[in-house]
Parts: structure tokens; sequence; C-alpha cells
């Protein structure tokens, strides 16, 4: 049975990821001033950071490891500390009880290093804009490279957007 | 379970029998929160039934309830950073939501400026020869919301872990706060985005309950089967989240497999991955298809036929139970007294599910299984959800055979007077209270949200006293309590 079970996650399962043709790809690479593949290889350790999410975006981030979308066959990993990492993966509008939380891990990660707002949260607060209690988006607290928009966005859609990040734009 | 409710006058009397059958074991607190100038209660009696009790809060202060019965504490705390009452008698002055870091204090109550300068928080202490303490957080190591775990250890075991949470306030109650229905509802669907649907349906009932309406019986169908699909598919999340924190991955990988497909098919059948928005007050806001339907049935054949060998890989594989067997166990005591909803609770002999209890449509028309464990273990955890995934493909099938046609969305006349109501809705965490007040002009006067995750959170440092600190992801996994859901 453990045989069937192992079968059962080869391809053709995993899809086809999308390339630059793709306009929704090529439109956020387009947003990205250096590539991350120009400046480390297409090897790319991320560090999630929730700034205040509402969770949902955290779900849609784990459905990148499983095996539609294998996000690791594309060089992608996710690290346990930000002492180890590339990219900064940043969800939710930040509240002002993580602002300092958010601030000290992007001090932790060493340059070069990329800083992603997931999210319409991440983006500029989303729903939540207005509050006492948030900052607003990522780009308030930490310099922000590329914003991949939804709520959440979907894998497919986070997908794209660390592509666009790792091949960056037409120059 | 919602209904409206009639505001009874705030009576102390009242107030102090709730806390004293709460301290006697003879009812369970479904919530505690602040209003104008007022601490109010709902408490679930022996019987079954729900009363609700306040109390006006003259001088700012009222009789604490958390001195007499441990559960109330951080909801009471809570309360006090919100609306800046003072709890008497309370031995835990500490605030919970408020860290000190926002330009005022008492976002709903009298706000007064302060200075964002963050507050000390002292952790309760341990003493003990070659005791060491292990702060984790708020920022964690894996994908995961954030959150403050202090350990207490004694070598590999843990002696106390005490959480601090609030990391993820965003000011949802003050945000609900004037609020149109429409906006309600949309920040009640990310309160906690893994049980969406099932907020969804806890705010639309309670202001359905509050207007006197009934949504469509096809929109309870549909609710019905959005709240089956999100169970399952945050079940199948969990179920391998937790083999993979005892480092088998194999399930892991399968288990997201099925989650996928299930979001796949809801994608289909409802126009998001999960559902948000989905539903609305008055009904819902997308209709199901006969190509949705017939999506939904597929999903259905495709995991009774994957799932099950899934389940024996599970049940057969030693070294894995190794890990879940025994571990973490939350006393069947303790998840009384707490009143744990959900997965945590029905592992551990807590016979309640919202669902069944405190039936609401379509639920009341369906006979259903409620499992239940008394082990407490985190293998007992895994065996509730993996046999509730059972449960929900027989709901889902009988749902669908039996949808009623018709429309979707019933027209929310307002009442032209303040009025309110509440709902008790099972999410695949345990039961949501919700609770909303109306204005006069149909607006948000107040909304209180009470996720499952208030009673399982202390419960979790119960769980993991005497375990090694390198199983509390597997416990804490176990859970799955919602940050953002109590942090709001
Ligand atoms: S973008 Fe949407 S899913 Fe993500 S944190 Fe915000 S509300 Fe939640």
């Amino acid at each position: 049975m453990r045989n069937t079970l192992l079968l059962g996650l080869r391809p053709p399962l995993t899809e086809k990821a999308p390339g630059l043709e793709d306009p929704e790809l090529a439109a956020l690479a387009s947003t990205v001033k250096e590539a991350a593949e120009r400046a480390l290889g297409r090897s790319l350790a991320i560090r999630h950071v929730d700034a205040g999410s509402c969770n949902g975006c955290e779900l849609e981030i784990h459905a990148l490891g499983n095996a539609f979308y294998d996000l690791e066959r594309f060089g992608f990993r996710f690290v346990a500390s930000p002492r180890h990492a590339d990219v900064l993966l940043v969800t939710g509008p930040v509240t002002l009880n993580m602002r300092e939380a958010l601030q000290r891990t992007y001090d932790a990660t060493p340059g070069p290093k990329w800083v992603v707002a997931s999210g319409v949260c991440a983006a500029d607060g989303g729903v939540f804009a207005g509050s006492y209690a948030i900052a607003g988006g990522v780009a308030s607290v930490v310099p922000v490279d590329l914003v991949i928009p939804g709520c959440p966005p979907s894998p497919a859609a986070l997908l794209r957007g660390l592509l666009a990040l790792m091949r960056g734009g037409s120059k | 379970m919602s209904a409206s409710l009639r505001v009874s006058p705030a009576n102390g009397a009242e107030w102090r029998e709730a806390t004293r059958l709460l301290a006697a074991g003879e009812a369970t607190l479904v919530s505690l929160w602040g209003d104008d100038g007022r601490m109010r209660m709902a408490v679930r009696q022996a019987s079954g039934a729900l009363s609700f009790v306040e109390v006006a809060c003259e001088d700012g202060s009222f009789p604490s309830v958390a001195s007499v019965h441990a559960p109330a504490d951080r909801l009471e705390r809570a309360a006090c950073d919100l609306f800046g009452f003072t709890a008497r008698e309370t031995a835990d002055k500490r605030r919970w939501l408020d860290h000190g870091r926002w330009p005022l204090r008492h976002p709903l109550g009298q706000a007064v400026p302060h200075d964002g300068a963050p507050d000390a928080y002292p952790f309760l202490n341990a003493e003990g020869e070659g005791l060491h303490q292990i702060p984790v957080g708020p920022v964690h190591a894996g994908i995961i919301e954030p959150g403050h775990f202090r350990f207490h250890a004694g070598g590999e075991s843990v002696v106390r872990l005490e959480e601090r949470l609030g990391y993820v306030h965003k000011g949802v109650d003050r945000l609900m706060r004037g609020a149109n229905l429409e906006r309600g509802g949309v920040l009640a669907a990310r309160v906690s985005g893994d049980s969406t649907v099932a907020y969804g349906v806890a705010f639309a009932r309670a202001v359905e309950a509050a207007l006197g309406i009934e949504a469509p019986p096809r929109a309870h169908g549909l609710r019905g089967l959005m709240a089956e699909l999100e169970r399952i598919a945050n079940h199948f999340g969990d179920i391998g989240a937790v083999c993979n924190d005892a480092a088998f991955a194999l399930m892991h990988a399968h288990c997201g497999i099925l989650r996928e497909r299930t979001l796949r098919t809801a994608k289909a059948a409802f126009g998001h991955r999960l559902m948000m928005d989905a539903v609305v007050p008055g009904g819902v806001a997308v209709d199901l298809t006969p190509e949705g339907a017939e999506a939904i049935r597929a999903l259905v054949r495709h995991v009774r036929t994957t799932f099950p060998g899934l389940v024996q890989l599970y049940d057969n594989t030693a070294s894995l139970q190794d890990r879940t067997v025994g571990t973490g166990v939350l006393n069947v005591d303790l998840a009384r007294r707490f009143g744990a909803g959900g997965v945590v609770g029905r592992a551990s002999g807590r016979d309640f599910d919202a669902r069944r209890d405190c039936p609401y449509p379509p639920y009341d028309a369906f006979s259903f299984e409620v499992p239940i464990r008394r082990a407490g273990d985190v293998n007992a955890r895994i065996w509730v959800r993996i046999e509730e995934v059972g449960e929900s493909l027989s709901l889902i099938e009988a749902m669908l055979l039996r949808l009623a046609g018709g429309p979707v969305l019933a027209t929310l006349a307002s009442a032209g007077s303040a009025c309110e109501g509440f709902a008790l809705i099972e999410t695949f965490r345990g039961e949501v209270f919700a609770h909303v007040r109306l204005a006069n002009d149909g607006v948000v006067a107040r909304c209180h949200l009470r996720d499952a995750s208030w009673f399982q959170w202390p419960l979790l440092e119960a769980a993991i006293e005497g375990n090694i600190v390198a199983d509390f992801p597997l416990c804490n996994k176990s859970f799955n309590c919602s940050y953002s859901g109590c942090d709001l």
C-alpha cells in the first residue's frame, strides 16, 4: 500500500509553471527593480512573517508546498530564521503590536534582501486600514520590492509573484 | 442557534449568581464581553439553555468573573483593555490585547491618548533547581501566526508554558462600530481566515436574528455545504500537518493533495478557494450551478476512495503512533471546566457540537454522529478529525440531495429601532459565538465575536506540562488554535 501512496505523488499532479510569457507574471516582473536571480542565482531562501494577517494568507502560502505547485522545484525554500533568508514574505496589515517584530526580523536578514508584501492587507492595510491598531501596509515599516495582490493571493498568484521576483523585469 | 435578545436591566445580583454557577461547575461560560457602560456575559446552563446577564459598570468597575472562574481570565482582561473597565477582586491585572503600543488606551470606551511605549509583561514564574526559560516568538520558525510562548523547562521537560497573544490585534471591534451590514460581514469573514465561512454564517445569523428575518431555505443548504467543505479542507490540513510535525512527510503530502482538491472544488462551486465573502447577511452571495454540484459530488467520491488508505497508513505506522499516543494529554475535567469546543473538547470527552446541540439550519434537518474520544492526547485529536471527515462527507451528500430551489438572498429590512441578536455556530475548531447590536439606523453598534480558541489556548498550556519541549509543535498543531480569531 505504501508503494501506491508513494506513486500517487508522482507527476502529472505537479503542474506546469507560468513562464515570463504569462502576462500577469510579466506585469509583476516589470515592477521588480532588481531580479533576485541576478544577485543570487536560482536558489532563494524565503522567511515568512505574519505581521497581522487573518491567517487566510498563510493557508495559501502553505499550499505552495503541495504536490500541485511544488515550490521547491524552482529553487525556493522556506527557512526558519531571517538570518538564513534572502526574501521576507510578509502577510497582513502590520499591527502596531507586530511592528517592532517585523522591523527586527528585517534588520536580522542579511543583504542583499527582498521584501514581498503578500495580499491586499500587506499592500495597504486592506479592510483593516484606518484602525487605531494598524501601522498600515508593509511598506509603512520596511521597504517593499514587490506586492502580490489578492485576498488571499492564490498559490498560483504567489508562484507568479515569486518567479517574477526571481527573474525580474525586462532590463 | 440564534435568536434575538431581550435586554434585561443590568442587575448585579444576576451577575453574581451566574458567576457562582460558573465557579461551581454548574454552568459553562459562553462569552464575556464589554459594551457601552456595562459588561455582558452568556452562560450555558446544565440544561443546555443559554442565558444572558449583564452588569452596569458604575464607577467603571464590575465584579470579576475570572477571580473565581479561570476560563474567563483573558476575555475579562481583553474587555478591560478595550473599554477601560476594572475587574474588581481579580488577581491578574496584566493587560492582554493592549501591549502599550497603540496611540491610545481603551479604544472602545473613554479613550485616552497613550505614547505607544510598550508595557512590561511579567510572566508567571516557576522556581526550582536547574529550571531555565525558553522564550519563543512572536515570530516563529514556520509559516504560522505570531504569538509568544514562554517555557519554563527542567532539562527536556516543560514545567510551565505561558502564552502571550494579542500580536495580531487589528481593532476589529472598533472597525465594526458604525459599519453597515455589508462591511460588517466583510470584517467578520476576516477575523480568522481559516473559518471564514463559519464566521460569515455567525455574523449573518446574529444580524438576521436581530432583524427577525430568516434566510431562504436554499441559502441555508448552501451555507451548510460551504461550512462542511471548510471543515474537511481544514481537517485534511491539520491531519497532514500534525503527522508532518511527527516527521512523517508522506501523510502530509497526501493530505495536502486532498486539501488542494477541496479548495479547487470550492472555487469551482462557490467562486473562491476559501469561500470568503460567499455568506452574507440575508443569505449567500453565490448560487450553486449543476456543474458546481457535480464538482462537489466528484470530490466526495474521490475522498471516499483515497482517504481510507491514508487512515490505514496512520493507524499502521508504529513510529508515528509512538509520537502521538500519550502525548499532550488534556484531561477530561479541564476540558469540561473550560467548555472546550471542537476537536479539542471532543477528544477529551466533552460531547458538544453546536450543529447538533444548539441546532440551526440546515443541520436541524439532518442527523449525524459527533465523534468522541476520552484519551485527550494528540492521537485522539487526530482520530476525532478523521471521523469528522467521514461525517462531513455524508452530510455533504445529503445536503446536495435535499438542496431546496428558490432564491438565495432575502432582503434585509431595517428594524427601524435598536435591536440585537446572537448566534452560536460551529466552525471546524469549535463554536464561534456572535453577538450583534444594531443601532436605529441599521448600522452595527457593537459586534462581539468569540472564537473557540479563547477556551482552548489556556488548555494547551495544561496539556504540554510534563511533555518534552520538542513535542510542543506537535501538541500545538493538534490543537490548532487561532491567533487572529482571539486577537481580533
Ligand atoms: S489579504 Fe485577505 S486573506 Fe490575507 S490577511 Fe488580509 S484579509 Fe486575510
